[in-house]
């Protein structure tokens, strides 16, 4: 299941206070694309878009492969450069700048480990660029390596490293310039899930506790709901919504986010009528009448979808006694145990599919609900979206 | 595994490797044969080795093809790299394919016509022919064969850790001296093993390109068997057999080693 984590109160010098620079004119980003499009010949990866982060931002870009994200970091990082628009860190505009002389790092999808080379060579390469002294290189990798975990691992080659001591020796060596920006490219996409979900909280708490600004490029949408302040979802080279995670989990602004976030049950349908803040609407496959809330302007006749995630629609033996709610019926056509939640899915008498959630707080329940149950499933005017595009 | 040990299969492999190296063993014994006389068997003995010393030009054409093999291997091999690196890199330039095309011609150009044309060259621009022009034609030849050895090493090679050299603040000729070099250089010694070998016995080549003074081994040999085959030129032939095959061999270990290198590097 996703669990949308509640991010906007974030720890910072010991206190938890609101992060939203995103809310606040006065606040200027740190990194800004602008009007950005790159064509790789006839094929356009990023198509005009705009997108400003904040410093001590945690960002992710979040969409399907070939969607542009990874293009987009690339840019910044100075690995492509815009065939329109610009790129800019702070006050500079980075055009022409080579990678080298930017001071953003980046960790790479593959982690990209020198393989001739120790664990401190390989964390000390960025330092030595830079011709600092012997002594500050040694004292700032070992420093970095105590922050990832990793004290112990400095002559071991990375073919010696398990994957993710690998992982963690390339995090160490991206963070130990002290970056303006962190590009991490799926920087988890490799772990598997236990280590990853660990690696997820790990990533959190150095972005935190360094202050430092993180930029993310990942198709998997639990991870950027756990670890971002905010995500821009992508696809075909634009973005197509950008908040926190709540916001977009919740108010998906179009039907892909709403799919592409988290499971959901669109319902296309067309408004009949508006009912105080509730938008009435027909569709297709439940006979009764819906109601959702919404603060949209929703035109009589529009055809809209109401997105419905699973965990709203409430799934009872009997018919509810409220009569505010909305409800349907049908049968249980299947059901998948997940320890925490059930999954049921029933197939409503026009045939249609519907999702259902309901987290198992008990181990026994009085009346367990089956394959081919007859079931009624209803949901709160608050529990779904209207979507309109 | 017994499996597939059938009388068939043995019979064809000892016969496939009696072809191949008969002839060579029957040197090689015969470079220990007591007797004057080429096919008579006189005994053991490893005079004609001890008389190699004594024999001046015989001497002389070996110290020519060592230096040119070393030399012309060298140059070769930073050419051929580049060579490769630039197709490898950068990407579908225009003519990209008539380029690959032309540093792989040599390799199956007729020697006999590649040293002609060299000849003509040489003639043309009026060089001396000597140590140089030698040196320079086997340049021209080996390269092609470094410069496939390195290219198929750096297509297998991940683009991004030179990305994450630059990322990191190494500028591109820095990168490619501290990332990409030892990475591919098993590939590039393979390389220089390689031409050196084939520097070491080109016949036809030298024979076209060279002049007074720098007669190489296989010419030496070469024009001696035309007055007879001595059990002396079956000794150096030995030797010549000796050096070769340790140099293969550890073409093959630095290849190898890389293989096991590409193959346990992280996904």
């Amino acid at each position: 299941m996703n669990v949308a984590l509640d991010r906007e109160q974030k720890p910072a010098n010991g206190t938890r206070q609101e992060f939203a620079p995103w809310k606040d004119p006065s606040q200027r980003p740190l990194v800004r694309f602008e009007g950005v499009t790159k064509r790789f010949g006839e094929v356009t990866a990023v198509d005009g878009l705009s997108l400003g982060i904040y410093e001590r931002e945690f960002f992710a870009l979040l969409g399907p492969s070939g969607c542009g994200k990874t293009t987009l970091m690339r840019m910044l990082a100075g690995f492509e450069e815009p065939t329109k628009g610009r790129v800019l860190l702070g006050e500079q505009d980075l055009a022409g700048v080579p990678p080298y002389r930017r001071p953003v790092n980046m960790m790479f999808q593959s982690y990209a480990l020198f393989p001739h080379m120790s664990v401190r060579d390989n964390v000390a390469f960025g330092l030595k660029q830079d011709r600092l002294p012997k002594s500050e290189i040694a004292a700032r990798v070992a420093e970095v390596l105590r922050l990832v975990k990793l004290s112990g691992f400095e002559r071991r080659k990375p073919d010696q490293l398990s994957g993710g001591q690998r992982q963690r020796v390339a995090l160490a060596r991206s963070l130990v310039k002290r970056p303006k920006v962190l590009l991490l490219d799926e920087p988890l996409a490799a772990l598997d899930k236990k280590l990853r979900e660990e690696t997820q909280f790990e990533l959190m708490e150095l972005q935190s506790s360094l202050g430092m600004t993180f930029m993310m490029v990942t198709h998997d949408q639990e991870e950027a709901m756990a670890v971002a302040d905010r995500i821009a979802v992508m696809n075909h080279g634009c973005i197509v919504q950008m908040g926190t995670p709540a916001e977009i989990y919740e108010q998906p602004a179009t039907r892909y986010v709403a799919d592409f976030i988290g499971d959901v049950n669109l319902i296309e349908a067309k408004v009949t009528a508006r009912d105080g803040r509730n938008v009435v609407m027909q569709s297709g496959i439940i006979a009764a009448p819906l109601r959702a809330a919404s603060d949209a302007e929703v035109a009589v006749g529009a055809d809209v979808a109401l997105a419905l995630r699973p965990e709203k629609v409430k799934i009872t033996v009997r018919k509810p006694a409220d009569a505010t709610e909305n409800f349907t019926r049908g049968t249980v056509a299947g059901i998948a145990y997940l320890g925490d939640f059930s999954i049921f899915q029933v197939r409503l008498e026009s045939g249609q599919v519907f999702k259902a959630a309901r987290p198992n707080v008990t181990r026994f329940t009085d009346q367990p609900i089956t394959w081919d149950d007859r079931v009624f499933l209803s949901w709160s005017p608050e529990a779904g979206v209207v979507l309109t595009q | 595994m017994r499996k597939g040990l059938s009388l068939f299969n043995v019979t064809s492999l000892v016969l496939g490797f009696a072809f191949l190296y008969l002839p060579i063993l029957i040197l090689v014994i015969y470079s220990f044969n007591d007797s004057r006389l080429v096919a008579v068997w006189g005994g053991f003995s490893t005079r004609w080795y001890a008389a190699l010393w004594q024999n001046q030009p015989l001497l002389d054409a070996a110290w020519v093809t060592l230096r040119v093999a070393f030399v012309s291997a060298t140059v070769a091999t930073v050419l051929g790299t580049l060579a490769a690196v630039s197709l490898v890199r950068f990407g579908r330039f225009r003519g990209r394919t008539l380029f690959s095309g032309m540093i792989y011609a040599p390799l199956v150009m007729p020697e006999v016509i590649l040293g002609l044309s060299l000849l003509l060259l040489f003639v043309a621009v009026d060089l001396d022919r000597g140590f140089w022009t030698v040196t320079l034609a086997h340049v021209t030849f080996t390269m092609c064969f470094v410069a496939v050895v390195v290219q198929s090493r750096l297509v297998t090679f991940d683009r991004s850790l030179e990305e994450a050299a630059m990322d990191l603040g190494a500028p591109p000729l820095r990168t490619f001296l501290t990332v990409t070099l030892p990475i591919i250089f098993p590939a590039v010694a393979a390389g220089w093993m390689l031409a050196f070998t084939l520097s070491l016995d080109d016949l036809v080549i030298a024979s076209f390109t060279t002049g007074p003074g720098a007669t190489t081994l296989p010419m030496r040999i070469y024009s001696q068997v035309r007055l007879g085959v001595t059990p002396e030129i079956n000794a150096v032939s030995t030797i010549f057999i000796a050096v070769v095959t340790l140099i293969v061999i550890a073409a093959s270990f630095a290849m190898k080693r890389q293989f096991v290198a590409d193959c346990t590097r992280p996904a």
